[in-house]
């Protein structure tokens, strides 16, 4: 970022960020409607209907529509609701999903900020996530929505800390916070990748590393608040918990906000565990062609891979039936914490004491 | 120049919003204006060439420590106008320490001296060849390592003492057994009986 500045002065450098960033959100938002799309025909095919069809082609210009009647319609109020608060709620929600999205990496060098500090950014601000449920929850002044507000605080702090713990797996294979070089180690094939770790051959690190993939993506589950773990809305117990009392354009916001989430936690289950922008086989032959298609080669596989894991997300909701709020806890402390835990001991000795140590 | 600005809205924020947990009426504004100075005091840090701390400063006290804090506050039922009542009578001898406060803290100020080997001795944040994770680690992991551990043996005691202070065990309360109920088959579950018309199970 700070080499547009230093490349075309102050002014002019601040302007190309700027536009760099827009260009990126509009992508995203783009992107995310037909996200959203595939999401509903996933779970339709799962349960043998159509899905949206009616809106475009194959339905492919619902989400526009969904979004023009959300702003369309008036914002209410409850009465009784500390108003400052309740409008801050989603807020917070959308921008904290947006600015996640600066650190991750597209493509070689194709990253708002390659911060040196960078996944624990995005560990840092999707654990900020839980602030607008919270608040939302709680500003709405209203029995179901403060029920939800808490059980998210209390599932998001839980998973979090093995989501901290199997993030620090990898990072101690990349020996370094940068995404882009946790996705550099993983370059050559797909036995490169963390899922196999067999960059630290001869040891067999993918014995650890299989089901720290499966955990993290249990985890991301119960961070972005999705099926199975979908307490803080459950709709047969709570109405849609801390999104009750919420309509139009602020309820838009948090719906917004949360697939950005979830696509944000697919994209770091590629970037951790599935290479990044690397292709499955050795891909080195890109670097010879042209700037343009070699990136476009590299954002292919990345974006594919991210749909992919959205695919397997939808899957997940139309499949498993909801746990109960204890169930979800005992996971969480009793078998994923300590796993985890483990595991970072194994691929620690694994480091120091290993061929590469 | 750009930096000086920032450091002025991060510090200016941070100082108004310690100001305003203290004197916002509502308990969870409170709590949220305490995030808002965290979140200003994890810009200072970036401003210094810190990050690492800065963003450690937001996963542990914003993302885990505050919610809990916000947590136990939405759940507190209180009174707001009974609070705002003591208000006036604590305040002379409030105010009274207030103010030695402030005239220790002139002392120490006016009579500072910094020691002459100290600015040598100083560790900059950002040395030379090493990022910032490398340099904090190489302190704390390799140099300091044994203090280090001690720190976390205390915390761990402490984590302990509590655990066992606040424990305890219920009689006749049901917990679930997972491995019992997984582990439950036909034979387990479901008995035959042959009952005959007219007379129930019986016993």
């Amino acid at each position: 970022m700070s080499e547009f500045v230093s490349q075309f002065g102050p002014l002019w450098g601040t302007l190309a960020v700027i536009g760099q960033i827009l260009a990126f959100m509009i992508v995203l938002l783009i992107s995310l409607a037909f996200l959203l799309l595939m999401d509903r025909k996933v779970w339709a095919a799962v349960q043998m209907r159509k899905g949206p069809n009616v809106v475009g082609a194959f339905g492919l210009l619902q989400s526009f529509a969904d979004f023009f009647k959300f702003v369309f319609k008036e914002i209410v109020v409850p009465a009784g609701a500390d108003r400052s608060l309740y409008l801050l709620a989603p807020l917070i929600t959308l921008i904290l999903a947006f600015i996640t999205w600066a650190v991750v990496p597209v493509a070689p060098g194709w990253v708002i900020a390659d911060l040196n500090v960078g996944i624990l950014y995005l560990f840092a601000m999707s654990s900020l996530g839980v602030y607008g449920i919270i608040i939302g929850g709680w500003a709405s002044n209203s029995k179901y929505p403060f029920l939800g507000a808490l059980r998210s605080a209390a599932q998001m702090v839980s998973y979090e800390v093995s989501i901290g713990f199997i993030i620090v797996t990898v990072l101690l294979f990349a020996g370094s916070m940068r995404l882009s070089d946790i996705v550099d180690i993983q370059a050559g094939g797909f036995w490169n990748w963390n899922l196999l770790a067999f960059h630290a051959f001869p040891l067999p690190m993918f014995l650890v590393m299989v089901p720290m993939a499966v955990m993290f993506f249990i985890s991301a589950l119960a961070e972005t608040n999705r099926p199975p773990f979908d307490l803080p809305e459950a709709e047969s117990e709570l109405v849609a918990g801390y999104q009750v009392e919420y309509s139009s354009t602020p309820y838009l916001l948090f719906m917004v906000g949360e697939y950005l989430n979830i696509v944000l936690m697919c994209a770091m289950t590629t970037i951790l565990f599935f290479g990044g922008w690397h292709a499955p086989f050795p891909d080195g032959f890109v670097n010879d062609w042209p700037y343009l298609a070699s990136h476009a080669w590299h954002f292919f596989w990345f974006a594919a891979k991210v749909v992919f894991f959205f695919f397997m997300f939808a899957m997940v909701k139309a499949l498993v039936p909801r746990y109960r709020y204890d169930q979800l806890m005992r996971l969480g402390w009793k078998i994923f914490l300590p796993t985890s835990l483990v595991a970072v001991a194994l691929v620690g000795a694994a480091v120091v004491y290993g061929p590469q140590g | 120049m750009l930096a000086s600005l920032a450091f002025w809205a991060f510090s200016g924020v941070a100082i108004l919003s310690a100001l305003m947990v203290v004197i916002a009426r509502n308990p969870v504004r409170s709590v949220l204006f305490l995030i808002l100075a965290f979140i200003s005091a994890a810009g200072l840090f970036v401003l210094l060439g810190a990050e690492f701390l800065a963003m450690l400063l937001i996963v542990v006290y914003v993302g885990a420590v505050a919610v809990l804090f916000l947590f136990v506050v939405m759940m507190l039922d209180v009174d707001f106008a009974e609070l705002k009542q003591g208000f006036l009578s604590y305040l002379p001898l409030g105010g009274l320490i207030a103010i030695v406060l402030a005239i220790e803290l002139a002392m120490i100020g006016m009579s500072w001296q910094s020691a002459p080997q100290a600015e040598a001795l100083r560790a900059a944040a950002m040395p030379e060849g090493m990022t910032n994770v490398e340099a904090l680690g190489t302190v704390i992991y390799d140099q300091y390592v044994y203090f280090f551990q001690i720190a976390g043996l205390v915390l761990l005691v402490a984590m302990i003492g509590a655990i066992v202070l606040t424990l305890r065990h219920k009689e006749g309360v049901k917990r679930q057994s997972v491995t019992a109920q997984v582990g439950r088959d036909r034979k387990t579950a479901v008995e035959m009986l042959d009952i005959k018309p007219g007379q129930g199970i019986g016993e």
